[in-house]
């Protein structure tokens, strides 16, 4: 902008920031609402009116992790005294903690976090190496029809989730890979390829050529050269397109809906299907809600160079 | 003539350049073709049949019946109905908010790398998720945002005149964002001198803005609409979280309805080839104008 000279300028500039500062309080405030509920009481976190000012509590994240009952009688005084806090915890809310001799019964929550990770991990890790070298294919060779070929891949990334679903789940079904975790990890792997491969051509194709030539000359191969040259230099590159492709298999909710129910169901699916089986507690959903988003929110700043390219799959870099 | 030598030398040592790009593009393309590709080949095919999902009796052909029956079916043009709307009013809130806060955004001021990357966390959380806990905001009971707003009880999304509109509210939170970023990115492109020239001209704020601004931020606006408005019509997660009232039945809702549970298998692939027919013409012109962006 104009640099600020006059005094209805200054005046404009200052209502502006002040703006900007009122929409992102405004905007915040959803996730703040979410963030607080997890450290709320069960008692408070519904109350009317909404209550603001509390002291924080982390009895929401034991529940989220263990399976429990609810107390037909009050707990005995002795019982109650010998349980771990964490333990006592529970008792307080009313029910207690399942256990199987000694050992505390996990709910499924850990395990369905366990499956998100797997799963957007091994298909971030496909999809970035195929993408990679690819786009290295498409940045340095010339080809017939390239254009076409790349518009092919890109629409490979449009199609509506619920539209591949239907025939992949009949497929899957014949093949008994419904509900297992590689056929996800097939599928987030053929979502993010398209991705990789548009926004990895945008990282590499900044690359100068004369580092490659330069290293011909030096009697490197072009597979030494792409490998000792070009990879280095792009590892910037390739390390947010993973953030990229880890966070889009990391959120995927569709696919996951359609193609697990079990064994391989991952955190998005599971986490709202725990409302409405009994009384919903809203504070254990918050819990599970803010620990599914926090490396989100972290890879988000650790990206934050790179999201203008990430959302325009590499067509505007700067 | 130097890089001719180099590579033909290079070709002497190993691989031939030609080896390399098969080996590096064929996989990503036979992937894609066996993933993406051959099951929707499986499902045109389907789409000619009476096929259901649920009963092992045998797929008779059907020919055209299914897409006719689907045309004239007013419940489809009804989920065709509110996901027009539902596109308009959420991409329409993404527009005017996003590029909004961009003009605002758009000056030097402390913490402004901090402020913006706050902003553009919504845009990078699951869909899913958001929609789970903006049910909460929502509660007319306890919720946040009645209270907030001293609405008292009011419905929102058990409310069939306003659920459509409370999930567009919620994509619009999500989504706006994006349209700011590219907003931003366009008008950081203006050249400072315009401003100035304007500024010598005595020209008013307004003339500024829709001569200069407006034009030179225009292709990245649109690029954001194309996006946006592809993506809003495919929209299932929000909506499909959010609410099950009869008036936020998306067309990927109806679609999701009728192959996983009413299992018209036959059916749904063929409204799925009506609606993957749209997306494509959509991307079309999607890439068409990323290039022409590119090519600046």
């Amino acid at each position: 902008m104009a640099a600020v000279r006059t005094r209805s300028q200054r005046v404009l500039h200052r209502v502006a920031v002040a703006a900007v500062l009122a929409i992102t309080l405004i905007f915040l405030s959803p996730i703040y609402w979410i963030t607080s509920t997890a450290f709320k009481s069960r008692a408070i976190a519904t109350s009317v009116p909404p209550t603001v000012i509390f002291s924080p509590e982390i009895t929401s994240f034991i529940k989220l992790f263990t399976r429990r009952v609810q107390l037909t009688k009050p707990v005995e005084p002795e019982v109650y005294e010998a349980a771990p806090w964490w333990e006592q915890r529970i008792y307080d809310g009313g029910e207690r903690v399942l256990k199987v001799g000694d050992s505390v019964q996990l709910s499924q929550y850990p395990n369905r976090f366990q499956n998100s990770l797997i799963i957007a991990i091994s298909s971030t890790l496909l999809a970035v190496s195929m993408g990679t070298l690819t786009a290295y294919g498409f940045s340095r060779f010339r080809m017939a029809g390239e254009q076409d070929l790349l518009f092919f891949i890109l629409s490979t990334r449009m199609l509506p989730p619920v539209v591949v679903a239907i025939p992949m789940f009949l497929m899957y079904r014949a093949v008994g890979m419904t509900d297992t975790h590689i056929g996800l990890i097939i599928l987030y792997t053929a979502f993010n390829l398209s991705f990789s491969v548009w926004l990895m051509k945008g990282f590499i194709d900044e690359i100068p050529k004369e580092y490659e030539e330069a290293a011909l000359v030096d009697g490197y191969t072009r597979l030494q050269a792409f490998f000792k040259i070009v990879l280095p230099e792009a590892v910037t590159g390739i390390a947010a397109t993973a953030v990229f492709c880890f966070i889009v298999a990391w959120n995927e909710y569709a696919f996951a809906l359609m193609m697990t129910n079990r064994r391989a169901q991952t955190a998005p699916p599971f986490i709202p299907a725990q409302i409405g089986s009994g009384l919903t507690d809203w504070t254990a959903i918050a819990a599970g809600t803010f620990l599914f988003l926090l490396p989100v929110a972290i890879f988000t700043f650790a990206l934050r160079k790179h999201l203008l390219r990430g959302v325009t799959f590499g067509a505007i870099r700067k | 003539m130097a890089k001719l030598t180099s590579d033909s030398r290079a070709a002497a040592r190993g691989w031939s350049d030609l080896t390399i790009r098969n080996l590096f593009i064929i996989p990503t393309i036979l992937f894609l073709i066996v993933f993406n590709i051959f099951p929707l080949i499986y499902s045109l095919g389907y789409s000619f049949t009476d096929f259901r999902a649920s009963v092992s009796e045998p797929a008779n052909f059907v020919g055209l019946q299914n897409y006719r029956e689907l045309l004239a079916d007013h419940n489809i043009w009804r989920n065709f109905s509110v996901t027009a709307k539902y596109v308009i009013v959420s991409v329409g809130g993404q527009m005017i908010v996003g590029f909004g806060v961009a003009l605002l955004l758009n000056r030097a001021f402390p913490f402004k790398g901090l402020v913006t990357t706050l902003l553009l966390l919504p845009m990078m959380m699951s869909m899913a998720v958001v929609g789970l806990f903006w049910k909460l905001l929502y509660d007319p009971s306890w919720g946040i945002i009645n209270y907030a707003l001293g609405l008292g009880t009011f419905d929102w999304l058990s409310n069939p005149n306003m659920a459509l509109y409370a999930i567009a509210i919620t994509d619009i939170w999500m989504w706006a964002p994006f349209v700011m970023l590219l907003s931003l990115a366009g008008l950081s492109a203006v050249p400072q001198h315009l401003y100035e020239a304007a500024a010598i001209d005595r020209a008013g704020r307004w003339y500024t803005f829709t001569r200069i601004t407006l034009p030179l931020v225009a292709p990245l606006l649109l690029i954001a609409l194309i996006f946006r408005t592809m993506e809003a019509f495919k929209t299932f997660d929000l909506a499909f979280i959010m609410s099950g009232q009869p008036t936020t039945e998306v067309i990927a809702i109806r679609l999701y309805k009728m192959a996983f549970q009413e299992w018209q298998t036959g059916r749904s692939c063929a409204l799925a080839y009506v609606m993957l027919i749209i997306v494509l013409a959509i991307t079309n012109i999607y890439v068409k104008y990323l290039n022409r962006v590119k090519e600046r």
